[in-house]
């Protein structure tokens, strides 16, 4: 037998490993998404965004050998559809959640027309840093390779979470997001502030995307995505447009996400089906602990269409 | 307005442009007869996916440098209404005649749904699902038995392995997929009767994070060498060789993926099966509704043998290649128990490749961890 058999303590350790490898796609969309809906509008394209994202990320990773120059592609690419969102939905009388599908369905779309000639090629991985160094348990040391974008998420987390607080722009953004009466007596341009902050938004869930394609699972495929993008833009409600709560539902997510397998490579495979229906059930339960009947949507933008 | 008027002419125009040449279309679709055949080949994903849809794309382009015929292909059709209309748009707008429809799940209701509409076109489903009594008789069904494949796999694994754990990657637990899984440990206690299998099942048969996701865990768990049965099996092999575990591959050659960590896989041979296919019906023969083959009837093959491979394995590998090219090799042989303790075969008694007994299994032998449920 195997010396580094670690017996159940696997499983702590793949929730937390999981916990790190596959929160990160969910917090830079949720991010993106809080950044696009505190400033009053709802972009529900963003997984379209990220499945073009991860495609362009891997195909000019692999094009110019440079991982890096692939996510800031991805950005841009991600930035292109936000602003396209944005700039639409500045028209009079169209409809956010409408352009959102209908940007979704175009983004993957276009992802698998320009994508086919990446499939089969391999393109370089991001970097991780090793944090686990001081263990001699491969378990560990593969846990703790984390990778840098996972680190900028924390800290962009923080970042929107203090820029919101305690800058101009926060200010400016919270201002249109929540009265476009107010803001325009400020003499502000809400349709200028919200499509800058749908684009930005989009840059996010571009590298989202890429380091879907780029380190983990770490390959262009069409299937590349199971919906992260759709389920963080359910998370940012889940994290009351709360920056910092993104981060700890992403970890939430990604944690029980790593629960189904690993609890079966432990050993207990009973109805895998339900651990891994864990993260929906979670949500679900604590969407309705922390529901008030009082009180509708605590922390919601008032300019939100959905909230209106 | 202004477009009615001079539209009305182009839009009638068109449309009998359209009915016909969807009639057109449909009357040379009986036959071979006007020395031109259109074959349309469906896939549930991408043609280059490194699984089972490249598998497909790859019989699909050898049947288009034959003589004579043309191929049309559609890919990422969804396992729904979709591939009816697919199926449709081939037979009425492209005039094919005969129709690979690959995926597992067009079969019920889609194809059986369609197929009867078009009594001359011929529709070939890839599994054995086609019951004379129950179904149409322009439908038919091929398979290979891949487990074979699986169990070739499993010597090779067996003598690679140094914890004596092998770990699987499952879609979902249907007869097929189980019938890999226990050919894989079957094989590999050939060499070692104390080797086990850890298999977990993701659920879907697409899922590339839940699919590295569990791939880490069964490097986690001491696995050393990682097989699959999932639709692009690309994430796992490289997921489990970044892990340093060795690689089985399945459905296609995954060998560029991972050169120095694959030690064989398990191939469909669909260019064989399919040009074969297509030249019956070019000389106005009948593909027969129920047609099966392993390795002798090439079928399925394997991936060449990696540079790991040790002399040891290599001669193991060959001898029960050999001994499977003779056909109705028997990779179940009793004394054989599942994993939850019931017998499946008693001493003396075999399943041969040919059992129809092997396409509803719903077990795992003994030496397996994981459960079907």
């Amino acid at each position: 037998m195997n010396e580094a058999d670690i017996g159940l303590w696997a499983v702590p350790l793949a929730i937390l490993a999981g916990a790190i490898r596959v929160s990160t796609p969910f917090l830079f969309v949720s991010l993106g998404e809080v950044l696009t809906e505190r400033s009053g509008r709802i972009n529900l394209g963003l997984e379209g965004t990220l499945v073009f994202g991860a495609m362009s990320g891997y195909a000019v990773a692999y094009l110019t050998a440079l991982p890096w120059i692939g996510v800031l592609a991805a950005a841009l690419a991600g930035s292109l559809f936000g602003l396209f969102h944005g700039l639409v939905c500045s028209l009079p009388r169209v409809n956010d959640i409408a352009i959102g599908i209908a940007l979704m369905l175009l983004g993957t779309g276009l992802a698998y027309f320009f994508g086919k000639p990446y499939i089969q090629p391999v393109a370089p991985d991001l970097p991780a840093i090793n944090f686990g160094w001081w263990s001699d348990l491969p378990q560990v040391q593969v846990a703790l390779r984390v990778n840098v974008l996972f680190l900028i998420g924390i800290l962009l987390a923080g970042l929107l979470w203090w820029m919101f607080r305690a800058t101009r722009i926060g200010l400016l953004i919270r201002v249109v997001g929540d009265s476009t009466d107010a803001a325009r007596a400020m003499g502000l341009k809400p349709a200028f502030i919200r499509t800058l902050a749908t684009a930005a938004g989009g840059a996010f869930a571009g590298v989202a995307g890429a380091y879907l394609s780029l380190f983990y699972p770490g390959s262009w495929s069409e299937g590349i995505s199971s919906g992260q993008g759709l389920m963080a833009v359910a998370l940012v409600i889940f994290a009351r447009w709360n920056p910092i709560a993104c981060f700890w539902v992403a970890i939430l997510f990604g944690g029980t996400g790593a629960l189904g397998p690993a609890l079966q490579s432990a050993g207990i495979p009973g109805g895998y089906y339900l651990f891994y229906a864990a993260p929906y059930v979670l949500t679900l339960g604590l969407l309705i602990a922390t529901s008030s009947p009082t009180r509708a949507m605590a922390g919601a933008p008032g300019e939100l269409s959905i909230s209106k | 307005m202004t477009f009615t008027a001079p539209n009305r002419r182009g839009f009638l125009k068109a449309s009998a442009a359209l009915a016909g040449t969807s009639a057109l279309g449909v009357l040379p679709a009986a036959s071979f007869a006007d020395g031109k055949l259109t074959v349309g080949f469906i896939y549930v994903g991408p043609r280059d996916d490194f699984g089972y849809n490249q598998a497909h794309a790859e019989g699909a382009a050898a049947v288009k440098a034959m003589q004579g015929v043309s191929v049309v292909e559609e890919e990422n059709v969804s396992e729904s209404v979709d591939v009816q209309k697919s199926m449709e748009s081939m037979i009425n707008f492209d005039g094919a005649s005969l129709l690979f429809p690959t995926s597992f799940g067009y079969f019920d209701p889609h194809i059986l749904e369609v197929a009867p509409k078009f009594p001359e076109v011929r529709f070939q489903h890839a599994a054995g699902l086609w019951q004379a009594d129950m179904h149409p008789s322009n439908v038919g069904s091929y398979f290979g038995y891949i487990g074979l494949g699986q169990y070739l796999n499993g010597i090779v694994a067996g003598h690679m392995t140094a914890s004596g754990k092998l770990g699987f990657v499952a879609a979902k637990p249907i007869p097929q997929v189980l019938q890999n899984i226990n050919s894989f440990l079957l094989g590999a206690r050939q060499v070692n009767p104390a080797i086990t299998c850890q298999v977990i099942f993701t659920g879907e048969w697409s899922l590339a994070v839940k699919e590295a996701e569990a791939t880490n865990a069964l490097a986690d768990a001491g696995c050393d060498i990682i097989t699959c049965h999932v639709d692009g099996p690309k994430v796992v092999m490289e997921t489990a060789a970044a892990r340093g575990c060795f690689i089985c591959g399945y459905h296609a050659d995954q060998t560029p993926l991972a050169p120095g960590k694959y030690l064989t896989g398990a191939e469909w041979n669909w260019p064989g099966v399919y040009t074969r296919m297509v030249q019956t019906v070019i000389d106005g023969g009948t593909i027969p509704n129920f047609d099966r083959g392993g390795l002798a009837e090439g079928y399925i093959k394997m991936s060449p043998l990696g540079p790991a491979v040790t002399d040891a394995a290599r001669k193991h590998f060959e001898t029960t290649k050999a001994e499977m090219m003779k056909g109705g090799f028997a990779a179940y042989e009793g004394p054989l128990m599942d994993n939850k303790g019931s017998q499946i075969l008693g001493a003396g008694q075999v399943f041969l490749e040919t059992d129809i007994a092997l396409e509803s299994m719903d077990y795992l032998v003994e030496g397996v961890i994981g459960t079907t449920s």
